[in-house]
């Protein structure tokens, strides 16, 4: 056999196979994914985009807990069907302050990218409290405790400034008004205000 | 290339996938080249006693698989994006491939949009393929709210009746889808006190004959007439200008029990509905109005 026995020295030598592994596996990953950080469609924010208020990022993070994404995607597709229904379509500019993304993958329930204004506070408030009080054929879980715990645990700061080293630009003022601006308000005030903020940085309809 | 921070990253791409595509083609010429030999060898380890590696060449159908694969790759390079620096010579993109698709919708859809468009709201409301749309669009964008009959739900309008707390007109249907309603009733607990608020409920209710305590009635009509009248009207009868609801017909949009009645007036009431215009396009509010305009002159 012509390559003779040279894959027994790979297989004998761990040392050489986990190198060679690693140099066929970062080809893909040097082609796929480095580019990327230096892609400006990726990188930078469209127009318009602001980072999550302190309320609006606190209600991302009971998103986030509260696993809505397990029924709910946030990613339109480039599809008419999709922006017939929804709206335009998703680009990756919008997504540059989700950390981590909620683009998800299983739409049980409708896609919520661009949920935001679609309906009042008052809609999610009674949804969120008993899907079905509106829509009666719902199987959405109902999330009664948001309106019972406050939006504050104390660590609204710190999460703020956790973002900026990654590149948020929050100033020191909306870091010091952060508590503030949770002040008073439910876990359901701050996932609203989140809600209402989905894919409002696009206006154009298609 | 302005897709990229740097000129380097296209051609970074495509040079790395080129040398990886040619490193593979010719490790697989490597690992292929001679006969197989007549004898096969084994591997000097065995396990069991008599469990042996053989140790065979690669057979031809699978390394003619890979070949396969890297012709594969490189015809796909040449047709589609994927070289970074390099477009592909179909010129595909995603959006592209998007505008295509709406634009052979609106190249079918059109037209009816457009036989649509030039008729008044009325006549479309009597159109059998005009309400077909509609109800489409009204199941797609309407239901969460109004509910899959258009039925409503507390405090969300029934548009079948011919209750119209905004107008019934196909004028104030289309203001209403395109701009939004938001109706706002203050909170009348501090001014009118808990016995204030039982009071003036009662005489809310004695609009439509369903008052229980005749004794509160005169109190209430007082309090009425002095804080209720400008948005309702003495009469009861409301203001569609200021979207303030109708007493006199026993119809309620927050619930018409005693208790339902009561709670409206002492912590107020607001709805809202969300300018749909800009989202839906002129075209498609038109047909729904003549969709919701149709409901309430069904049988
Ligand atoms: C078990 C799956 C499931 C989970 C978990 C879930 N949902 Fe839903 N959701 C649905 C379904 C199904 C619908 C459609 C029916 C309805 O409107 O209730 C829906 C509808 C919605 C809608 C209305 C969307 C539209 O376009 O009409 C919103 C907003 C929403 N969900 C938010 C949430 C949030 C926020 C969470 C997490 C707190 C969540 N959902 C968790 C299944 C789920
Ligand atoms: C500023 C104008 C305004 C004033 C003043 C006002 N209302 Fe209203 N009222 C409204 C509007 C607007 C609504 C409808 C809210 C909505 O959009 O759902 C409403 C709704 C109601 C409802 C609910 C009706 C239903 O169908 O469920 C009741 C009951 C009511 N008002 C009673 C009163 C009484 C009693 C007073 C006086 C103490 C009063 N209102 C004063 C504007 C007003
Ligand atoms: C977020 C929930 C919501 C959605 C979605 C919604 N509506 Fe509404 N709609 C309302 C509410 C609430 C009112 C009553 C507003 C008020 O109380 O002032 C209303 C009022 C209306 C009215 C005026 C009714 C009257 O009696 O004057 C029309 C017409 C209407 N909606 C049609 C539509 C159509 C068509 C759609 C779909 C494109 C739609 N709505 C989607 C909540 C909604």
């Amino acid at each position: 056999m012509a390559s003779g026995n040279s894959h027994e020295k790979v297989e004998k030598n761990v040392g050489l196979l986990a190198v060679l592994i690693l140099l066929a596996i970062s080809v893909g990953g040097l082609v796929q994914i480095v580019p990327l950080w230096y892609m400006r469609s990726l990188t930078e924010p469209v127009e318009g985009l602001k980072p999550y208020g302190a309320l609006e990022l606190a209600g991302r993070d009971i998103y986030l807990r509260e696993s809505c994404m397990a029924c709910h995607s946030q990613l339109v597709r480039p599809f008419r069907a999709e922006t017939e229904r929804y709206g335009h379509y998703s680009v990756a500019g919008e997504f540059v302050y989700d950390r981590p993304f909620q683009f998800g993958s299983r739409r049980t329930g409708p896609d919520l990218a661009r949920i935001g204004g679609r309906y009042s506070d008052e809609w999610h408030r009674e949804h969120l409290l008993n899907p079905r009080d509106l829509v009666p054929e719902s199987i959405m879980p109902a999330y009664p405790w948001l309106e019972r715990n406050a939006a504050d645990d104390g660590t609204i700061q710190q999460r703020l400034r956790a973002l900026r080293t990654l590149g948020h630009p929050y100033s020191d003022e909306e870091i010091a008004a952060a508590p503030a601006a949770l002040e008073g308000r439910t876990e359901m005030d701050a996932l609203i205000a989140y809600l209402q903020t989905l894919g409002t940085a696009i206006k154009a309809q298609r | 290339m302005t897709e990229f921070t740097s000129d380097f990253w296209p051609w970074f791409i495509g040079i790395v996938s080129i040398l990886s595509l040619a490193a593979c083609f010719l490790f697989l010429v490597w690992v292929g080249r001679g006969r197989p030999p007549q004898q096969v060898e084994t591997l000097d380890h065995g396990w069991d006693g008599d469990l042996r590696e053989l140790n065979n060449p690669l057979p031809g159908w699978w390394r003619w698989l890979f070949y396969g694969s890297l012709v594969f790759a490189v015809a796909y390079l040449v047709l589609y994006p994927g070289l970074g620096f390099f477009p592909g010579t179909r010129g595909w993109s995603q959006e592209e491939q998007y505008r295509a698709e709406v634009e052979q919708a609106e190249g079918r859809y059109g037209p009816l949009f457009e036989r649509f468009a030039a008729m008044d709201i009325p006549t479309l409301a009597r159109d059998a393929e005009a309400r077909k749309v509609g109800e489409r669009l009204f199941l797609t964008y309407c239901t969460a709210c109004h509910g899959s009959d258009a039925g409503g739900a507390i405090g969300y309008p029934n548009l079948r009746d011919e209750e119209w707390q905004w107008g019934g007109t196909p004028e104030a249907i289309v203001e209403s889808i395109t701009n939004g309603r938001v109706g706002v009733m203050a909170a009348w607990q501090e001014a009118l006190g808990d016995d204030g608020v039982r009071e003036v409920a009662q005489y809310v209710l004695s609009f439509s004959g369903r008052a229980t305590r005749e004794d509160l009635l005169a109190a209430g009509k007082e309090k009425y007439e002095m804080a209720c009248f400008t948005c309702h009207k003495n009469d009861g009868k409301g203001n569609q200008a200021l979207g303030s609801l109708n007493h006199t017909d026993d119809i309620w949009r927050w619930g018409g029990s005693e208790q339902a009645v009561e709670t409206s007036i002492a912590k107020g009431r607001r709805g809202v509905m969300p300018a749909h215009g800009q989202f839906l396009g002129s075209a498609k509010v038109h047909l729904l109005a003549a969709y919701v305009y149709g409901l309430s002159k069904q049988p």
